[in-house]
C-alpha cells in the first residue's frame, strides 16, 4: 500500500500550476458568479505583473459594473464619469508619456454615452490601451438596452426584444474605431473557455506592450456575458453568447500592425 | 522693473498659465474666450516650459481631461464661456467630489441658451451655488482688470492646491476682450515628479511599494461613508470661508450709500462714484474679489454705517441675494442690472442709485 | 490727465491697431491704459470701434457713455458717435465717404483727410497713422518719442522696417489736420 499523500506534500513551489497574481487585491469580487469581468481583470493584472510595470501604470475605471475595478486592482486608478475614461486617459498619458495608461470600460460607457470621447481619443491616436467589455447590456444599472444589445434581444427597456426599426441598430464600435488612423491594434476576444482566455491574454499583453512603440490606441474588445442581466444560468449564458453574440461580434483581430502580423 | 505688456484679458490668462508653471491646458473654442487657446497654441508652450496644450473634441472632454490630469497631481486648467461651462458641469462636480485641485476660467457671455456673445454676469448662481449636482463649492475669484486676470491664475492654483479644491475665475466678455497694461511675472518652473509626490501624496502617479495604491473617485456606495465625506467637504468650505475672503473697498470711509459689484460692473461703479461725489452724494464701493467665500462679514459691518445698498450686476439680480443675506435685511438692498450682453453706463448706474436708494 | 477716446470706422481701416499703438505709447509714458473693442460678428460685416482710455490714475470704467474725443472715419460711425462727444469735447473726422458732416455746435471739430493723403503718399496702410498724427497734434496726450516706441512694441519685429514710414505719416497727419469749428 502506497504512503498517504498529505496536502503539504502537494503544496510545493515546483508543483505550482496556477497562482493568483498579487496585483489582484485579496477580497471578494463584486461581480456575479459566472461573469467575465473577473477573468478580464485577472488578465490585465497578470499582464501588468509580468511586464513589471505596477509602479508605472495608471488605470481608469468607468461607470458600470466595473466602476469598482479599483477596489480589486492594486494599481493607482482613477474613476471617470460615465463614458469619459478616454478623455481622462488622454490627459494622463499626455502629461505622463512614460507611464502605461489604460481604460477599462463597458459597452454602455464606451459605445453610447462616451462615443465622442472614444472616437476622438482613437482618432487622435492617443498612446493608450482601451479594454472594452461588451456584454450587450447595462449590467450595473439593471439590465437595460445597451448600444450593443442584439436585434430582438430582450432587456428591461426592450422587454419585447430590440426592435431595430424603433430602437436603432446595435453598434459595432470596434469595427468603427478600426477604421481610424489613430488606432494601431484592434482585436475582439472572449474569456469563456481556457483557449479563449489564453488568446485574450496574448492580446492584452500586446495592447500594453504597444505603448512602448508610441503608435496610437490599442483596443481590445472582450465579448462577455451577463447572466444576471440576460436572466440565464452562467453556463446557459455562455452558450447563448457563443450562439448569438459571436455571429454578430465575430472574434479575432480586426486591425493588426503590418510589422506584427 | 518688470516687463509691461498690453494684453487682452484672455491672452493674460494664457500667458499667466505658462508663467505659473501650469502643466496642461485642455480647451475648446467658444466666443468670447477663444484667444486663450489661440494664444497658447501660437506660443508653443511645450517648447517654453513643456506645458501640454490640447484642443479637445468638446467642453465635456476638456473638463474630463482636466480631471485626469489633476488626479495625477499636475497643475491643469481649462477655460470656456457660459454655454461651454454648462457642458463642463458634469466634470466639475466629479472634480469637486474627487477633491481635485484645478482651474476653470469662465469668460461669461449673455444667456440663457446660446444667448449672445457679449459680456454678462449671469452665471453667478452657477459659479457660487454649485452648478452641477451635489453639495459642493468652488473657490471663485472675480477679476476686474486684465492685470487681475493675469495674477489670479497663480492665486487660483495656490488656493486650489491648499484646499484640494477646484477654483474658478469668473470673468466676462468685457475683461476677456479688453486690453490693459499687464506686469509680467517671472517664469515659475513646473513641478518635478518628486515635488508632485511630496505635495500631493494622494495623486495617482503609479503605485510604488512604499504606499497603498491611490484611488481617485467620487463614489462611495455606502451612504454613511458618503455622508461622512460630505461633512468633511463642508468643513473644508467653512475653513475656506474663514481664511480666504478677499475684497476691495473704494471710498467707503465716509460712505452713506454703498455699491456692491464685482468684475466689469465694479469698474463702472467706480466711475459712477466719481460722478455721484461731484454731486455731493457720498457713495462707496465694496468689490468682492472672492465670490465664494463671500465677504458677508464686512458687508454686515458696513450695513451699520450706510443707509442703503445698490448691487450692480450684468444679470437679473443674483449676487443681490447674497448681499441681502449678509446684511440680514437691516437696510434697503436693491439691484440694478442690464442683461443679454448690455453693459450699463456709469450714468445709468448713478440714476439707479438716485431712484432706488436715495 | 485722463483722456477718454473712441475711434470708429470700417474694419480694415486700422481702427483697432491705432488704438493699440496709442495704448502702447501710453504704457511707455507710464500711463494706465484701457483698450475696449466692440467685438463680435458685426466687426466682420462692417463697422469697428474701440474705446481707448489713457490716464495718469487708475482707470475706472472701461465703458464710457461720453467721450473727450471721437475719431470718426465713416458715415455709420458719424451717425452713432457724434452725439456721444462731451460738450466742449473734440470730434475729428475724415471727410472721405461722409455724406452728412457733423452738425453739433457745442464741440470742437477737426478735419483730417487721411484717406486722400494716404493715396498721395501711395500707401493705404499709413491711413490710420495719418489720423493718429492729426489727433496727437490736437491732443498731445503722449510724446512723439513714446509713440515711436509704441509702434515698435505693437508691431512684430519683422515689420520694424515700416516704422520710419509710419513716423512720416504721423508727421504728415499733424500737418494736414485743420480746425473747422471752435467752441
Amino acid at each position: 500500500m502506497a504512503e498517504k499523500i498529505t496536502t503539504n506534500d502537494i503544496v510545493k513551489e515546483e508543483n505550482l500550476v496556477f497562482r493568483k497574481t498579487p496585483l489582484f487585491i485579496d477580497k471578494p469580487l463584486s461581480y456575479c458568479p459566472g461573469c467575465g469581468h473577473g477573468v478580464a481583470h485577472r488578465l490585465v493584472l497578470e499582464t501588468i505583473e509580468e511586464m513589471g510595470i505596477q509602479s508605472e501604470t495608471i488605470g481608469v475605471a468607468p461607470v458600470g459594473c466595473s466602476v469598482l475595478a479599483y477596489e480589486f486592482m492594486d494599481i493607482d486608478m482613477q474613476q471617470a464619469a460615465h463614458g469619459r475614461a478616454p478623455a481622462l486617459a488622454t490627459a494622463i498619458k499626455r502629461l505622463h508619456p512614460e507611464k502605461f495608461v489604460f481604460t477599462y470600460q463597458g459597452d454602455g460607457d464606451l459605445a453610447a454615452i462616451g462615443t465622442a470621447e472614444t472616437i476622438h481619443a482613437c482618432n487622435r491616436g492617443e498612446n493608450i490601451t482601451i479594454i472594452f467589455i461588451n456584454n450587450g447590456i447595462y449590467g450595473m444599472t439593471g439590465g437595460q438596452m445597451a448600444p450593443t444589445t442584439l436585434p430582438g434581444m430582450k432587456s428591461s427597456t426592450s422587454p419585447y426584444g430590440r426592435d431595430i426599426k424603433t430602437m436603432g441598430n446595435p453598434l459595432k464600435i470596434t469595427e468603427l474605431v478600426a477604421q481610424l488612423p489613430g488606432t494601431y491594434y484592434v482585436t475582439r476576444q472572449a474569456v469563456h473557455t481556457p483557449g479563449a482566455v489564453r488568446k485574450a491574454k496574448k492580446a492584452i499583453r500586446m495592447a500594453f506592450e504597444n505603448q512602448k512603440l508610441n503608435k496610437g490606441v490599442s483596443f481590445v474588445e472582450i465579448v462577455s456575458n451577463c447572466n444576471s442581466g440576460w436572466k440565464m444560468e452562467p453556463v446557459q449564458a455562455n452558450e447563448w453568447m457563443v450562439e448569438n453574440m459571436f455571429p454578430f461580434f465575430p472574434l479575432g483581430d480586426i486591425k493588426v500592425p503590418a510589422e506584427q502580423k | 522693473m518688470k516687463e509691461l505688456r498690453l494684453m487682452k484679458g484672455n491672452e493674460a490668462i494664457a500667458e499667466a498659465a505658462i508663467r505659473a508653471g501650469v502643466d496642461g491646458y485642455f480647451g475648446y473654442p467658444i466666443t468670447p474666450q477663444s484667444e486663450v487657446l489661440e494664444y497658447l497654441m501660437s506660443e508653443q508652450p511645450e517648447k517654453r516650459t513643456g506645458m501640454v496644450v490640447l484642443q479637445a473634441e468638446s467642453e465635456v472632454a476638456a473638463i474630463n481631461m482636466v480631471y485626469g490630469g489633476a488626479a495625477t497631481g499636475k497643475k491643469v486648467m481649462t477655460s470656456s464661456s457660459s454655454p461651454g461651462i454648462s457642458l463642463k458641469q458634469e466634470g466639475i462636480t466629479y472634480i469637486a467630489g474627487a477633491e481635485l485641485p484645478c482651474l476653470i476660467v469662465n469668460v461669461v457671455r449673455g444667456g440663457p441658451g446660446l444667448g449672445t456673445i457679449q459680456p454678462a454676469q449671469s452665471d453667478y448662481f452657477q459659479s457660487v451655488k454649485g452648478g452641477g449636482h451635489g453639495d459642493y463649492k468652488l473657490i471663485v475669484l472675480a477679476p476686474s482688470s486684465v492685470q487681475e486676470m493675469y495674477d489670479f491664475v497663480d492665486l487660483a492654483f495656490t488656493l486650489a492646491f491648499k484646499y484640494r479644491n477646484p477654483a474658478l475665475i469668473l470673468s466676462d466678455g468685457a475683461i476677456g476682450q479688453m486690453m490693459e497694461k499687464v506686469e509680467i511675472s517671472d517664469q515659475k518652473p513646473r513641478w518635478t515628479n518628486e515635488e508632485i509626490i511630496k505635495m500631493s501624496p494622494w495623486a495617482t502617479t503609479g503605485k510604488t511599494p512604499d504606499r497603498p495604491h491611490n484611488i481617485i473617485t467620487s463614489l462611495d456606495l455606502d451612504p454613511s461613508k458618503q455622508e461622512k465625506f460630505n461633512h468633511k467637504l463642508q468643513a473644508k468650505y467653512k475653513e475656506i470661508e474663514k481664511n480666504e475672503v478677499r475684497f476691495e473697498e473704494i471710498q467707503t470711509k465716509d460712505a452713506e450709500y454703498l455699491f456692491v459689484a464685482y468684475g466689469t460692473s465694479s469698474r463702472i461703479c467706480q466711475k459712477s462714484i466719481q460722478m455721484a461725489r461731484a454731486k455731493g452724494i457720498k457713495v462707496g464701493l465694496l468689490r468682492p474679489i472672492t465670490l465664494f467665500p463671500f465677504p458677508s462679514k464686512r458687508l454686515f459691518e458696513l450695513s451699520k454705517q450706510v443707509k442703503g445698498i445698490l448691487t450692480v450686476e450684468m444679470s437679473a439680480g443674483q449676487m443681490v441675494e447674497d448681499v441681502k443675506l449678509a446684511v440680514k435685511c437691516s437696510i434697503p438692498v436693491e439691484h440694478y442690472g442690464r442683461m443679454g450682453g448690455i453693459i450699463p453706463s456709469p450714468a445709468e448706474v448713478l440714476t439707479a442709485l438716485e431712484q432706488k436708494i436715495l | 490727465m485722463t483722456e477718454e477716446l473712441i475711434i470708429a470706422g470700417f474694419g480694415g481701416q486700422g481702427v483697432l491697431s491705432m488704438g493699440k499703438i496709442l495704448c502702447y505709447s501710453g504704457i511707455v509714458q507710464g500711463q494706465e491704459v484701457t483698450w475696449m473693442p466692440s467685438y463680435g460678428p458685426e466687426m466682420r460685416g462692417g463697422t469697428a470701434n474701440v474705446t481707448v482710455i489713457l490716464s495718469d490714475e487708475r482707470i475706472s470704467s472701461p465703458i464710457v457713455g461720453e467721450f473727450d474725443t471721437a475719431i470718426i472715419l465713416n458715415q455709420q460711425s458719424m451717425d452713432k458717435f457724434e452725439k456721444t462727444v462731451k460738450k466742449g469735447g473734440t470730434l475729428i473726422y475724415d471727410s472721405n465717404g461722409i455724406t452728412r458732416h457733423p452738425e453739433r455746435k457745442d464741440i470742437n471739430i477737426y478735419l483730417v483727410d487721411a484717406a486722400e493723403e494716404a493715396s498721395k503718399m501711395d500707401s493705404a496702410k499709413t491711413f490710420n497713422m495719418i489720423v493718429l498724427g492729426g489727433y496727437l497734434k490736437i491732443k498731445p496726450v503722449v510724446k512723439m518719442e513714446n509713440v515711436v516706441a509704441g509702434i515698435k512694441k505693437s508691431l512684430p519685429e519683422r515689420y520694424h522696417h515700416l516704422v520710419p514710414m509710419n513716423e512720416k505719416a504721423i508727421v504728415r497727419g499733424a500737418e494736414i489736420i485743420k480746425q473747422i469749428q471752435k467752441v
